[in-house]
């Protein structure tokens, strides 16, 4: 009845999705590094960094396709734990400039003796240490979710009013962040970044490396949110989806449940914010926007919401058309084009492109369709002999 | 171990509810012995739903006392707390989980930890199996254990319903308007299906506006009215009463 964890996990599709995405980490950066510039199918430095990015923004769809998706909750602030990451990984690659800075302190960043900080401020000790940054990178979101979903999942807040207490968490973070007293660069953020583990972040193997990595951390986040999703505490996510007070009667406590797979989710927006930071040189406050957060749902919609796959195939999707509009002519409207985008695939393709696409495959790839078919119209047939002469409901 | 204050497995005494001033529940007092089946009736509005919702801990009562097994106060939990006491509840409107098998919709009402961690880690074991498939012949949805709930005709759903509580293994079962909706057959079928569940030593309080099936049921027949109990006995002795016809019965 259970089967077998990896082949519970792995179906084929997921299996297929997996495979294209560990072989895209492999090739890109081999053909990038190995072959001659050039060449037809060498892939230039400036397409292995945009390509990084479409994987780290499909790691954060995932992360909420899985809370979204599989347990209904709608977070219109994920962007928050995205850019959380993003700045323990910032602080790190702050550190490590050291003496290379403009005003050349070995110890305090460039902003911070432009502002005339004396000294570090606590929290930014430790983050000179990679091992340090990078459970910061889980920690913090890990944490600020925790506690954001203890207060609000243990009073019942769900639906439009929790989508709208989220913006308001990114919101305030954004207003915290841009303030230059608040100790992470205000407004400019953080940038200037020369090394990340003594390797140059603009070098060539360096971003084909950190491409590899961004694929690997979605091949893992996808093989958790998996896991996930096909254990028993997948259904329940689901149940609680679909009938939440039904589940509490079965004696299920929701808001542990949604707790564990809200702070899953944000510890994996993290990684992808950190891993994003690197890629793109730059973290600033602009990244908590609500408008960011709110781009990463329409991903998960485009895609297909509540089928992982779909998620990651929204991000590198709306993006890429992000990226071929907004560096054309019609750049002014390409925020009309994503409302268009959202509010067409809502009504013609409610389950995204994903879902849309299996509903007309599945069908058809099985081989005993037509059985299926005869088997369900019998059934159907029998059922409604029984409900021939029913009374009206009250 | 406290001591028990009763010897009844639910035990209500002198409980009032009101919202906004609408008395709910006004001074309800009833009392189930561990074993018993009993019928609900009265108009609408009696009160028979919210008295439900004091039970399973959705509502609290402003007044009044309600004990479960002699010594756990209901009053004092929430809705998981008192599913994992053993009180399973079947709503009026069928709730199944539409988009989930109907041998998923039991294995999620199974009797079996429900932390977190349990439930991430679970295997099914054999006995859990073979409690899923005893339900599944109980229920007649053998045949159907694969189809999504939501496919169920009404009737079936009804009883996916009722075999969710049977996976749950409660020891007090409250079945709200189990043959809303259902044909003649099927209400005898129904009938038949809880007198055999109560025959397992289970406690069961049946709410339903059927006369016929209530009838069929054979059991006491407790009447609410305004919140509060208007008469008790056979079914025989509450449809002879006066009070009972006038306000629910007709003549």
């Amino acid at each position: 009845m259970t089967p077998h964890f990896l082949t519970r996990t792995l179906d084929r599709s997921a299996s297929v999705f997996l495979l294209i995405v560990v072989a895209a980490g492999i090739l890109l950066p081999l053909s990038n590094l190995l072959l001659p510039a050039g060449s037809a199918f060498q892939v230039p430095t400036y397409l292995i960094s945009l390509f990084g990015k479409y994987v780290c923004y499909a790691l954060l769809a995932l992360s909420i396709d899985l809370i979204w998706g599989y347990c209904g909750i709608l977070s219109l602030g994920h962007g928050a734990f995205f850019a959380l990451g993003g700045y323990a990984m910032g602080m790190y690659l702050m550190r490590q400039i050291g003496s290379r800075g403009v005003y050349a302190n070995p110890v305090l960043p460039d902003f911070m003796v432009f502002l005339n900080y004396k000294e570090l401020p606590w929290y930014w000790y430790g983050f000179d240490m990679f091992w340090f940054a990078a459970l910061m990178v889980l920690l913090v979101p890990g944490l600020l979710a925790f506690c954001f979903g203890w207060l609000a999942f243990r009073s019942r807040v769900t639906g439009v009013y929790l989508s709208i207490i989220t913006q308001a968490m990114t919101y305030a973070l954004l207003l915290a962040f841009f303030r230059n007293d608040f100790g992470f660069g205000g407004n400019n953020g953080l940038t200037d970044f020369k090394d990340i583990l003594g390797f140059n972040v603009q070098a060539g193997g360096t971003r084909a490396a950190l491409f590899a990595l961004s694929c690997l951390a979605l091949a893992i986040g996808f093989l958790i949110c998996r896991a996930v999703v096909t254990s028993k505490l997948g259904k329940v996510l689901i149940a609680i989806r679909d009938a939440e007070s039904r589940t509490r009667f079965l004696g299920y406590r929701v808001e542990s449940y949604k707790l564990f797979v809200f702070t899953l989710s944000a510890c994996m927006a993290g990684v992808a914010g950190a891993l994003y930071v690197p890629q793109v040189g730059i973290i600033n406050p602009g990244e908590f926007a609500p408008g960011n957060s709110i781009e990463a749902v329409i991903w998960v919609a485009v895609g297909g919401r509540g089928t992982l796959i779909g998620a990651a195939l929204g991000a590198v999707v709306v993006n890429y058309a992000k990226t071929v509009f907004t560096s054309g002519p019609l750049a002014p409207y390409w925020l009309f084009m994503l409302g268009a985008l959202f509010i067409l695939v809502t009504l013609l393709l409610p389950k995204g492109i994903i879902g849309t696409f299996s509903a007309w495959w599945e069908p058809r790839s099985s081989k005993n369709w037509k059985e299926q078919r005869l088997a369900t119209a019998s059934e159907s047939a029998a059922a409604e002999d029984g409900v021939g002469v029913a009374k009206p409901a009250e | 171990m406290e001591t028990r204050k009763t010897s009844a497995l639910l035990y209500l005494d002198g409980v009032h509810v009101s919202f906004d001033g609408f008395h709910a529940i006004n001074n309800l007092s009833l009392t189930l012995a561990p074993g018993e089946m009993r019928a609900i009736i009265g108009p609408n509005g009696a009160g028979k739903t919210t008295m439900m919702d004091i039970i399973t801990g959705k509502t609290r009562p402003d007044q009044g006392e309600v004990l479960f097994d002699g010594v756990t106060d209901l009053t004092k939990l929430d809705e998981t707390k008192i599913a994992e006491l053993g009180i399973g509840r079947k709503f009026q409107k069928p709730t199944v989980f539409e988009s989930q098998s109907v041998e998923d919709n039991l294995l999620l009402a199974l009797n079996v930890d429900h932390r977190v961690r349990g439930t991430l880690f679970w295997k099914t074991s054999r006995r859990e199996a073979d409690t899923i498939e005893r339900v599944l012949e109980i229920i007649r949805l053998t045949g159907a254990r694969h189809r999504l709930a939501g496919s169920l005709s009404h009737g079936q759903k009804q009883w996916l319903e009722i075999g969710m509580l049977l996976a749950q293994d409660p020891k007090l079962l409250l079945v709200d308007e189990p043959v809303a909706g259902m044909t003649d057959v099927e209400t005898h079928q129904t009938a038949e299906l809880l007198k055999e569940i109560n025959r397992d030593n289970k406690t069961v309080v049946v709410v339903e506006h059927d006369m016929t099936f209530v009838r069929e049921l054979g059991v006491k027949v407790t009447c609410l009215h305004e919140g509060s109990v208007l008469a008790e006995g056979t079914i025989d002795q509450v449809s002879a009463n006066d009070r009972v016809v006038e306000v629910y019965l007709g003549r």
